[in-house]
């Protein structure tokens, strides 16, 4: 192609705040939040669906970012890892991050390693949760059968899943016990 | 590795879209959930001109129940699909495939037409459609056509649908009284594509089988149905002989397929195993209620 391409205005509420970018049509929404917004916290893996690194939560459904184009996600709420931390069952740890549920689980549970595939993970169970807040552990593996992890062996964050689980109706009994008394 | 460029079209409507592919005809391609077509593109094993994006355009979304039919709209996604239980009520079937096609994350933003429209010879809806006896509903600048599902594939991931066409939406016909259904496949990992797979209707009046049909993912290039009513009708579903007439159908099944050999599996064992998932289908749909196992 010899002309430049044209630009299209994309803007798309990421993570609660509205994000406005100048991008060609085929860029796709993982390189849209990677390179244009710098949000890199969305990793890629393979570009076609398969190891599920790129998901985000696109109105709350998990989808593939490598597999839409920033051009289609117009006007839609998108929910990428950064996002977790600020969900309302979030909790500031001892050493000052914020962490949701499925994120402190992963950490007690050892459910990760070099972190590559994490952020794809944490969509992918956090909007899962929300589906089916008490999982077996049968449910749990198949929860993630979507997302390819070279480092755990994924016996660890199977446990992740459930754990979060716990955690995430600790912190709702919680929450209704402050409700209560409050 | 990224697309080629291409010129984004974004319609609004059903005649805004097909006014655009009349337009730019083969140098097109319709965007619909992107969960095919996106890979292609970053692989660039196609660079169309123009991408049609369907995913603004009002009413495709439906699925709608009547007496004769499913009419699943072609921006109805996957987990809009399985989920729906108005479908599932009329036509279990749906629900037990599409369960199968890949996985969450992929199912929330691929379309069952879309799927249809791909035509994988590994994909489940289309060897659905057949079984259901279905109807794709195409809509042009030049008209509006209904193609029925043995003049709609044309050969592994070619149809018959012109470049100007958009598909509507696809209608899956319901199956008569007393139809059980069942579906299952074989993969390496639940929601990989299928190393074989089979759904089948079985339609038992008063006891006796009185109508059977099986359809197959992977084992076949287009889409194909096996009446298996020669080897079944007749027979009581419950007595000693409906074993042996399993073993018939399975039988069937393994002459009637034409599996090839790939990296994933020898046609030989892909034939050995669609015979096998025939017999615990067939077992399943008369003993689960209304074939209702996933
Ligand atoms: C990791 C992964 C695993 C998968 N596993 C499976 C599986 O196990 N089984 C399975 O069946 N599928 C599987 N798929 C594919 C998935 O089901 C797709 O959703 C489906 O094949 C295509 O639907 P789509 O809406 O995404 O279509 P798109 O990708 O948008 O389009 C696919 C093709 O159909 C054409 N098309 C789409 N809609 C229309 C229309 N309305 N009118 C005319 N042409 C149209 C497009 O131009 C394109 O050529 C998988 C995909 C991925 C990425
Ligand atoms: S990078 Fe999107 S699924 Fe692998
Ligand atoms: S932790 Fe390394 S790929 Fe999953």
């Amino acid at each position: 192609m010899t002309d430049v391409e044209a630009l299209h205005d994309v803007t798309v509420t990421v993570n609660g705040v509205r994000r406005t970018a100048a991008v060609p049509a085929r860029r796709l929404l993982s390189d849209f939040l990677r390179h244009d917004l710098r949000l890199t916290g969305t990793h890629v893996g393979c570009e076609h669906g398969v190891c599920g690194a790129c998901t985000v939560l696109v109105d709350g459904a998990p989808m593939r970012s490598c597999l839409m184009f920033a051009v289609s996600a117009q006007q839609h709420e998108i929910t990428t890892v950064e996002g977790l931390g600020s969900a309302p069952d979030a909790r500031v740890t001892p050493t000052g991050e914020s962490l949701s549920p499925v994120q402190q689980a992963f950490a007690e549970c050892h459910g990760l390693q070099c972190g590559f595939c994490t952020p794809g993970f944490l969509t992918t169970i956090t909007a899962y949760l929300q589906e089916n807040p008490t999982p077996t552990s049968e449910q749990a593996r198949e929860a993630i059968s979507g997302n390819l992890c070279r480092c755990t062996g994924y016996q660890n964050i199977v446990k992740s899943v459930l754990r979060a689980a716990e955690i995430t109706a600790e912190r709702r009994a919680e929450a209704e016990g402050d409700g209560e008394t409050a | 590795m990224k697309p080629a460029p291409f010129v984004h079209h974004a319609p609004r409507t059903v005649g805004e879209a097909a006014a655009v592919l009349a337009q730019v005809g083969h140098d097109g391609k319709v965007l619909a959930g992107g969960q095919s077509l996106v890979p292609i593109l970053n692989m660039r094993l196609a660079s169309p001109a123009h991408l049609v994006d369907i995913n603004g355009v009002e009413g495709l979304d439906g699925i709608d129940v009547s007496d004769e039919a499913v009419r699943v709209g072609a921006l109805a996604r996957h987990a809009a699909l399985a989920r729906s239980e108005d479908a599932y009520a009329a036509l279990p079937l749906l629900r037990q495939a599409t369960l199968n096609v890949a996985h969450p994350a992929i199912r929330n933003r691929g379309t069952t037409v879309g799927s249809i429209a791909h035509a994988d010879p590994a994909g489940e809806m289309p060897a659905v459609l057949a079984l259901c006896d279905g109807v794709v509903e195409a809509v042009s600048a030049r008209g509006r056509r209904e193609i029925g599902w043995q003049d709609f594939f044309a050969g592994p991931l070619e149809t018959t649908l012109q470049a100007d066409e958009l598909a509507v939406a696809v209608r899956f016909g319901r199956f008569p009284t007393g139809t059980r259904t069942a579906f299952r496949e074989s993969a390496r990992r639940h929601g990989d594509y299928a190393l074989a797979g089979v759904g089948v209707m079985v339609t038992v009046a008063d006891g006796v089988v009185t109508a059977a049909r099986a359809s197959f993912v992977s084992v076949t290039d287009v889409p194909s149905v096996l009446d298996l009513g020669p080897v079944l009708a007749g027979t009581e579903a419950s007595s000693e002989s409906w074993g042996a007439a399993v073993d018939s159908a399975a039988a069937a099944v393994r002459d009637h397929v034409q599996p090839e050999s790939d990296i994933h599996a020898t046609s030989d064992y892909r034939r050995m195993l669609v015979g096998e998932l025939t017999r615990r289908v067939l077992v399943e749909s008369v003993t689960a209620a209304e074939g209702d196992r996933r």
